[in-house]
C-alpha cells in the first residue's frame, strides 16, 4: 500500500468522499465551536481526529455526517450536497458514541433498519444482515434484544448496522470509548481489516492516541477555544496491522509523537489535558 | 411465556389476601360483638347474603356499568391516540389545542354531566360520552409524551438515513411511545369506570339500562346498607379486574415487542 500522503496523479480527478471547505460552526450563544476549517479525505484513507475536549472534533464529525449545518463554508460528499448522497450508490454510514440501537427490536432487526428504510427486499436484506452479523462476530445473536448483550456486543451490532449498507464512507464518533482495553483492541483490529478489505474511507473521532496510532493513515490533532486543526501526523505503516505492530518501535514512535502534539494542542487551548 | 397472573414469587398474592382476611374477620367480629345493626354498618356476612339475594339484579347492573365503561374506554383510546398523533405532527397544532384538552380535564365531570345528559336523548350514549371525556386525557397526554420521547440518537440516525415522516412514525415514534401509551391505558381504564359511575349518579336513571350507581342510590333511599355495600363491592371488583387486564395486556405487548423478529 502506498503512503496516503502521496496523492497519485491518476486519482486527482476522482471525487473525494468528503471535503470540508472552510467550515465554521458558531453556536447561538456566540461561542465559536469550530474556526473555519478545511479537511479533505481521500478514498481509502483512515483519518482519526484527536484533541482535548471542546476542540470541536464531534462537531466536525457531525458536519461530515450531515447531522449539523455549518454556519459558514461548505461540505461536499463526492463533490455533491448531502441531499444527493446515496443517489449514485455511494453511501455513508455513521456510528455514534452509544450503540443507538432500538431497544424493542432484535439485533438482526436493528442491523436491517437501514436496508428497510431504503426499501431493500426482505430476502436480500436478511442475507446481508446475516453476512454483516457474522463478519463482526455476532452470528447467532441476531434474535437477541440489545439489552441481552454486553456493551461490546451492542457496539458490534451498531457497527454491523453501519456496514450492512456496504458504505464507502464511514464516520465514527468515539465508538469504543466505553469499552475495556481488550475489547477495544480486538474491535480496532477487526475494523481495520474490514475497512482495508472494502477500501472504506473512514473518519474516526477518538480520545485515545494509541487507538489513533493503531488505526490511522493520518491523524488530525485539534485544539480548543476556538476549535481548530492544530496539527496533522501521517502514519505510513502498512495497514495489515496487528499486535505485532502494537509492540513495534514504529508504533511507539507514532504514539509518542501524537502524545507530544496533543500536549502542545492542549497548551494552545489554554487547558490542561490529562 | 408464563401467563401474566402466574407469579413466581407467591408473596405479592398471599400477603394482600392475608391482610384482607384479617380485616374481614375483625369487621365481622366487631359487628357481631357490638351488635351493630345492618342499616348502620353491615357485617360481611350480611353483605354476602345481599349479594346472593340480589344476584340477578346486581349482575345486570354490573353488565350495564361495564358496557358503559368499556365502550367509553375504547372511544377514549381510539380518539385520544388520534388526537396525540395530530398533536405531534406540528408544534402549532399542539399549542393551539392543548389548553382546551386541559380545560376538559380540569372541569369536573359532575359539572359537565347534566349538560351532556340533557343534550343527548339516549341515556346510554350520554353515559358513554361522560365517561369517555374523563378517560381521554391520560391517553392524549401519555401518548403525546411517548411519541415525543424517541431517543435523539435514533432520531438523528433515521434523519441521516433520509427516513420519511411515515417511516419515522411507524418504526421509531410509535414503538418508543408504547410503554407510555400502556401506562396511559391503565390510568384511562380506571378513569372510565369512575366516569361511568359518576355519570350514572348524575343521570339517576333506572329501568332497562340502570347500572351499579343506580343500585347504590336505590339502596340508599331504602336504607338497605348490605345491598349498597354489595354494589360497591362489585364496582371495586370491576376496577381491579380492569387494572389487572391492563397490566397483563401491557406486559404482553411490551414483551412481544422485539425478539422473534427474524
Amino acid at each position: 500500500m502506498s503512503a496516503p500522503s502521496q496523492v497519485d496523479a491518476a486519482h486527482i480527478d476522482v471525487p473525494l468522499p468528503i471535503e470540508l471547505l472552510s467550515v465554521e460552526k458558531r453556536f447561538v450563544n456566540g461561542v465559536v465551536g469550530l474556526e473555519p476549517t478545511t479537511l479533505r479525505v481521500r478514498r481509502g484513507e483512515f483519518v482519526s481526529i484527536i484533541g482535548p475536549s471542546g476542540c470541536g472534533k464531534s462537531t466536525l464529525l457531525k458536519l461530515a455526517g450531515g447531522l449539523a449545518e455549518p454556519s459558514d463554508g461548505r461540505v461536499w460528499w463526492w463533490r455533491g450536497p448531502f441531499a444527493r448522497v446515496g443517489e449514485d450508490g455511494r453511501r455513508l454510514s455513521f456510528v455514534f458514541q452509544d450503540p443507538t440501537l432500538m431497544p424493542w427490536a432484535s439485533v438482526a432487526a436493528n442491523v436491517r433498519l437501514p436496508l428497510d428504510l431504503a426499501g431493500v427486499g426482505r430476502a436480500e436484506a436478511d442475507a446481508r444482515v446475516a453476512a454483516a452479523l457474522s463478519e463482526i462476530g455476532l452470528a447467532g445473536h441476531g434474535s437477541h434484544l440489545p439489552r441481552q448483550l454486553s456493551g461490546g456486543m451492542r457496539m458490534r451490532g451498531s457497527i454491523a448496522r453501519a456496514l450492512v449498507t456496504d458504505p464507502d464512507l464511514l464516520l465514527m464518533d468515539e465508538p469504543f470509548g466505553a469499552l475495556d482495553e481488550i475489547s477495544r483492541n480486538r474491535l480496532d483490529e477487526r475494523l481495520l481489516q474490514l475497512s482495508t478489505e472494502r477500501s472504506l474511507t473512514t473518519l474516526f473521532v477518538t480520545h485515545s492516541i494509541y487507538e489513533a496510532a493503531f488505526l490511522s493513515t493520518r491523524v488530525i490533532v485539534m485544539a480548543a477555544n476556538p476549535g481548530r486543526i492544530f496539527a496533522e501526523h501521517v502514519i505510513d505503516a502498512p495497514l495489515d496491522r496487528d499486535d505485532t505492530f502494537r509492540m513495534s518501535a514504529s508504533f511507539a514512535d507514532h504514539a509518542r509523537e501524537l502524545s507530544r502534539l496533543l500536549t502542545a494542542a492542549s497548551h494552545q487551548s489554554g487547558e490542561n489535558h490529562p | 411465556m408464563t401467563p401474566f397472573l402466574q407469579h413466581r414469587d407467591p408473596l405479592p398474592v398471599i400477603a394482600p389476601v392475608l391482610v384482607g382476611g384479617i380485616i374481614l374477620g375483625l369487621w365481622q367480629v366487631l359487628c357481631t360483638a357490638l351488635a351493630v345493626p345492618d342499616y348502620i354498618f353491615p357485617a360481611p356476612t350480611s353483605i354476602f347474603r345481599a349479594l346472593v339475594a340480589n344476584g340477578s339484579v346486581l349482575a345486570g347492573a354490573l353488565v350495564n356499568t361495564l358496557a358503559v365503561t368499556l365502550l367509553a374506554f375504547a372511544i377514549a383510546v381510539v380518539v385520544g391516540t388520534l388526537i396525540a398523533l395530530v398533536f405531534v405532527q406540528s408544534r402549532l397544532i399542539e399549542i393551539s389545542l392543548l389548553p382546551y384538552a386541559i380545560m376538559l380535564q380540569v372541569t369536573p365531570i359532575v359539572a359537565i354531566a347534566p349538560l351532556i345528559i340533557i343534550m343527548i336523548d339516549d341515556t346510554f350514549i350520554s353515559l358513554v360520552l361522560c365517561a369517555a371525556v374523563v378517560a381521554i386525557f391520560p391517553v392524549i397526554s401519555n401518548t403525546t409524551i411517548g411519541l415525543r420521547t424517541a431517543d435523539p440518537g435514533l432520531l438523528a440516525y433515521f434523519r441521516m438515513n433520509k427516513a420519511s415522516r411515515w417511516q419515522m412514525l411507524i418504526r421509531l415514534r410509535i414503538p418508543s411511545a408504547l410503554p407510555f401509551f400502556f401506562a396511559g391505558l391503565r390510568i384511562a381504564s380506571g378513569l372510565s369506570l369512575i366516569g361511568a359511575v359518576v355519570a350514572e349518579f348524575v343521570a339517576g336513571t333506572g329501568g332497562r339500562s340502570s347500572g351499579l350507581a343506580y343500585e347504590i342510590l336505590q339502596a340508599g333511599f331504602q336504607l338497605d346498607m348490605p345491598r349498597m355495600f354489595a354494589a360497591l363491592f362489585l364496582i371495586s371488583l370491576a376496577g381491579v379486574a380492569l387494572a389487572l387486564a391492563m397490566a397483563g395486556l401491557s406486559r404482553m405487548a411490551l414483551r412481544g415487542q422485539g425478539g422473534d423478529d427474524l
